[in-house]
C-alpha cells in the first residue's frame, strides 16, 4: 500500500523557494533549469562527436521522439487523458506537409506557411476529434481514440483508388501502402534542408522551444486547470475549472505539437509512408513518457533519448556486447544485496560454467561446436549449428528460472538460482541473441517496460503521486 | 439464401472464438480495471501448445494416437499453457503493480505482449505453421443440411465453445469462487476486507481467463490452420472491441459482443468489398461508442469526488 498521508509536495513546503517574479526572475529561473542547459550543450556537440551521418540520423529520431513525448505529456501527464490516438496527429502532420509540398497534387508551397497551415489544421480536428473527451472517461476514451488512429491508418492505407465524381479514372490521395514519396526538403527563409544535420538543428530549436513553452503553460491558470483535471474532475468542476473545454485544449494541442513534429518528419524522411504511424510507434511514445515519468518535461526528454538511442547500440554485435555485460554487471553490483554474495555468486558461476562444460562436452559432443580460441569460449559452451532446439529449449528455461529467481525468498535457493539463471542468460545471449540483433532489441524492450514499471512505477523523474483513499 | 446460411455458420465459429477471447479480457477488466494486452499473445502460445502436442504424436497426416483423443489433448494442452502464463504474468507483471498509477500496469502489458511476441518469433521462426486439420479429418464429413454443409470441426468448434461458456456462467454464477469473484469486481477493498482472499480470486481470473482464451487459441488452429507469432495481435484487437461491444466487466456482455463481432466480420467479408471493411467495422465501434460508451451489457459506474 502507498503511505497515504505522505505528501512530498506537503513534505518539501519549508525548503520550497519563492516564484521569481517579473522578467530578471524569470531568466534567474531558466538559467537555474540545469538539466535543460546539460541537455542542450550535449546535443549541440554530440553531431560533431557522433560524425556520420547515421549516428545524426539517430539524433534526430530521438529529438522527434521528444517531440512526441513532451507533446504526450501534456495530454496523458498533465491532463490525465489517455489519447491512444496520438500518433495519426503525427500521421496527419506528415501527410498534410506531403500534400502541401510534393508532386502529389503538383502543390509546392513555402514550408513556414505549409507548417501554419498544417498546425492550424491539425488544431482544428484536435477540437473536433477531441470533443468526446468531455463525456467519455478514462479506458473508454482510450478505446474510442485508439479507433481514431486504426481508421486513420485504414484511410492512408485505402485512399489511393478513389472514384470521385466529375473526375476521370481512380484518383490516389494518399498513395496507398506506398505511400507518398518524394517530399520537398524544407526552406526556411531562403534556407535551403540540405542535409540531416541541418533538420538535426531545427528538431533542436523546436524541442527547446517547445519545452519553455511547455514549462510556461503549466504554470498558467491552464495548466493548473489541466492537473486539477488530471488529480480529480469532479473536484475541479466544482472550483469552477471548466473541465470540458480544458480537456478539448489539450488534446487539440497535444495533436498540434505532434502533426509539426510530423511535418518535420515527412521532411526529413522526404516521404510518407502508413507504416510509419501505426500501433507500434505510439507504444514507442508512450514507453518513452512512462519511462521518464508522466507528468514531468524531462522525464520526457529523457525517456525519449534513452528509447531512441540505446536500442541503437544493439546493431552491432560489439555495442550490444558491450550494454550486456555492462547491464549484467551494474545490476549484479546494485541488486545483489549484501554486496559479499557476490564473493558467493562470481566463484560459483565460473565453477558452474566450467563444469558444465566439461560435463556436455563428454556426453554429448556432437552438441558443441568445435572449440575457437579462448576468452570466454573456454568457459561457455557453443552450440553447434545442429542445436538449434536446445539452444531455444534453453532460452524458455532461462525464463522461466529468471522469473524464480525473482519469487523465491530463501537466501540460498536464491543465490543458486542467480547463479544458474545468470549461466542461462550468458549461454542464450553468446548462443543466439547475439545473432538476431533486431529480435533481441525487441525482446529486451519489452523485458525493460515490465521491469522498470515494477521497479519504479511513477517512472524515472516522476514523483509519486499521493492516492486519498 | 445458403450462401446466407454459409456465412452465418462462419459468423457463428468466429464469433465462439472472439467470445472466448473476449470474455479474458473482460473478466481481468471487471476485476482489475486493467487492459490487458497481452492477452492476445497468451491465445497465441495455447495456438502454438496445439500445434506442438500435434507435431508430438506425428503431425497430421499420421497421427498416433486416434484423431479424437489428439484433438482433446491438443485442447487441453493449449488451455494448460495459457493458463500457466497467463498466471505467471499476473504474479510478475501486474501483482506488483497493484497500487500503481493506472498507467503503470497498461505499459507493463504491452511490455509483455512485446516480449511474448518476440520469443516466439525467436524459438519458433516466422514461419507460418499449419494444423493440417484437412489432412486429420475429412472436410467432407459433417452435417449436410440441403445445400449446406457444416464440417464436422466447425461443429466440435461451435459446441465446445458453448459448453466453455455454460461452464464459467455456472461456475460465475452458482460456485463460492464465482459468488468471491463477483464481489471483488464490485468493490476489492470490501471485498478483502469480508474475508475474501483477493489474491487468489485475480489468479483464478487470469487463469481462466487463459484457460479461454488457450481454447481459442487451438479452435482458430483447427478451423483457419494456420498460427503464427504476430496472431495475437489482430485477435487480441477484436477480441478486445467485442469486450467493449458487450460492456467491459460484463461477462454476458462479452460474449455477445463476440458473436456479433464474428457475425458481422463474416457477413461484411460476404457481402461487402473487403478494401472498406476495416473502415466500416471501426467506424461503426465509433459512432457505438459514442452512442453508448458503457456497451451493451455494461452498467453505468457512479462517479465520486
Amino acid at each position: 500500500m502507498p503511505e497515504i498521508g505522505t505528501d512530498r509536495w506537503v513534505a518539501e513546503f519549508e525548503s520550497r523557494r519563492v516564484r521569481r517574479e517579473g522578467p530578471w526572475g524569470r531568466l534567474i529561473e531558466w538559467s537555474s533549469r540545469r538539466w535543460l542547459w546539460l541537455f542542450a550543450g550535449a546535443a549541440i556537440v554530440y553531431p560533431f562527436v557522433i560524425g556520420g551521418d547515421f549516428g545524426i540520423r539517430v539524433g534526430v529520431n530521438a529529438l522527434l521522439l521528444a517531440m512526441l513525448a513532451i507533446g504526450l505529456n501534456v495530454v496523458v501527464g498533465y491532463t490525465g487523458l489517455l489519447d491512444l490516438g496520438y500518433v495519426a496527429y503525427y500521421g496527419l502532420g506528415a501527410y498534410g506537409y506531403a500534400f502541401l509540398a510534393s508532386d502529389q497534387f503538383g502543390i509546392h508551397l513555402p514550408t513556414p506557411v505549409v507548417v501554419a497551415v498544417v498546425a492550424l489544421v491539425v488544431f482544428g480536428v484536435g477540437l473536433v476529434l477531441g470533443q468526446p473527451a468531455r463525456r467519455l472517461v478514462g479506458d473508454y476514451l482510450a478505446i474510442l481514440t485508439l479507433f481514431f488512429l486504426q481508421v486513420f491508418v485504414e484511410l492512408a492505407l485505402n485512399l489511393d483508388r478513389l472514384d470521385l465524381p466529375f473526375v476521370d479514372g481512380p484518383v490516389s490521395i494518399t498513395g496507398g501502402p506506398n505511400g507518398i514519396a518524394g517530399v520537398d526538403p524544407m526552406e526556411i527563409l531562403g534556407f535551403r534542408f540540405g542535409q540531416v544535420r541541418d533538420y538535426y538543428f531545427l528538431l533542436l530549436v523546436l524541442v527547446i522551444l517547445l519545452i519553455v513553452g511547455v514549462t510556461n503553460l503549466a504554470r498558467s491558470r491552464t495548466g493548473v486547470g489541466w492537473r486539477a483535471i488530471r488529480e480529480d474532475t469532479l473536484a475541479a468542476e466544482h472550483m469552477t475549472i471548466p473541465s470540458g473545454r480544458l480537456k478539448v485544449l489539450a488534446y487539440a494541442f497535444g495533436a498540434t505539437v505532434a502533426a509539426v513534429s510530423g511535418t518535420v518528419f515527412a521532411a526529413v524522411q522526404l516521404g510518407v509512408f502508413p507504416q510509419n504511424f501505426t500501433v507500434a510507434l505510439l507504444i514507442v511514445v508512450y514507453a518513452a513518457l512512462v519511462l521518464g515519468g508522466e507528468g514531468s518535461i524531462p522525464g520526457a526528454l529523457v525517456g525519449a533519448l534513452i528509447i531512441a538511442m540505446v536500442p541503437e547500440l544493439l546493431r552491432t554485435p560489439a555495442g550490444a556486447r558491450l550494454l550486456f555485460y555492462g547491464g549484467l554487471l551494474v545490476a549484479g553490483l546494485t541488486l545483489v544485496r549484501p554486496r559479499r554474495r557476490l564473493a558467493v555468486i562470481v566463484p560459483g558461476l565460473l565453477l558452474f560454467g566450467l563444469a558444465v562444460r566439461a560435463l556436455v562436452a563428454g556426453i554429448w559432443p556432437g552438441l558443441v561446436a568445435a572449440e575457437t580460441a579462448g576468452g570466454v569460449d573456454r568457459w561457455l559452451l557453443r552450440f553447434s549449428a545442429s542445436a538449434d532446439v536446445v539452444v531455444s529449449v534453453l532460452f524458455v528455461v532461462t525464463i522461466a528460472v529468471a522469473l524464480a529467481a525473482v519469487a523465491v525468498r530463501r537466501r540460498r535457493v536464491r543465490d543458486a538460482l542467480l547463479i544458474l539463471g545468470v549461466y542461462l542468460l550468458v549461454l542464450v545471449w553468446e548462443n543466439r541473441l547475439v545473432e538476431e540483433p533486431s529480435i533481441t532489441r525487441q525482446l529486451l524492450f519489452g523485458a525493460l517496460l515490465v521491469v522498470l514499471m515494477v521497479a519504479r512505477p511513477h517512472g524515472l523523474l516522476g514523483r509519486p503521486r499521493v492516492e486519498v483513499v | 439464401m445458403e450462401f446466407f446460411l454459409q456465412q452465418l455458420v462462419n459468423g457463428l465459429t468466429l464469433g465462439g472464438v472472439y467470445a472466448l477471447i473476449a470474455l479474458g479480457y473482460s473478466m481481468v477488466y471487471g476485476i482489475l480495471k486493467l487492459l490487458n494486452f497481452a492477452h492476445g499473445d497468451v491465445y497465441m502460445v495455447g495456438a502454438f501448445a496445439g500445434y506442438g502436442v500435434l507435431v508430438a504424436f506425428g503431425g497430421p497426416a499420421d497421427p498416433r494416437i486416434p484423431v479424437v483423443t489428439l484433438i482433446v489433448l491438443m485442447f487441453l494442452a493449449g488451455m494448460l499453457a495459457s493458463g500457466i502464463l497467463g498466471v505467471v504474468i499476473e504474479r510478475f507483471a501486474y501483482r506488483p503493480l497493484r497500487n500503481a498509477p493506472r498507467i503503470a500496469p497498461l505499459i507493463s502489458a504491452v511490455g509483455v505482449s512485446f516480449f511474448l511476441q518476440n520469443a516466439a518469433l525467436l524459438v519458433l521462426g516466422a514461419r507460418f505453421r499449419s494444423y493440417g486439420t484437412a489432412r486429420m479429418v475429412d472436410p467432407a464429413t459433417g452435417l449436410q443440411w440441403g445445400p449446406l454443409r457444416i464440417s464436422i470441426i466447425r461443429i466440435v468448434v461451435i459446441l465446445s465453445a458453448v459448453a466453455l461458456m455454460v461452464v464459467l456462467h455456472l461456475l460465475v454464477q452458482r460456485t463460492k469462487l464465482g459468488k468471491a469473484m463477483r464481489a471483488t469486481a464490485f468493490d476489492r477493498e470490501a471485498a478483502a476486507m469480508m474475508g475474501i482472499d483477493v489474491d487468489r480470486v485475480i489468479v483464478a481470473t487470469f487463469l481462466i481467463g487463459s484457460v479461454l482464451a488457450g481454447a481459442a487459441g487451438v479452435m482458430v488452429g483447427l478451423v483457419f490452420s494456420r498460427v503464427y507469432h504476430f496472431m495475437g495481435f489482430v485477435a487480441g484487437l477484436k477480441g478486445f472491441t467485442a469486450a467493449v461491444i458487450g460492456g467491459i466487466g460484463s461477462i454476458p456482455g462479452a460474449m455477445m459482443g463476440g458473436l456479433l463481432i464474428g457475425l458481422a466480420e463474416a457477413f461484411s467479408a460476404g457481402y461487402i468489398s473487403s478494401t472498406f471493411q476495416n473502415l466500416i467495422v471501426f467506424g461503426l465501434l465509433i459512432v457505438f461508442l459514442l452512442a453508448r460508451p458503457r456497451g451493451l451489457f455494461g452498467v453505468p459506474e457512479p462517479v465520486k469526488v
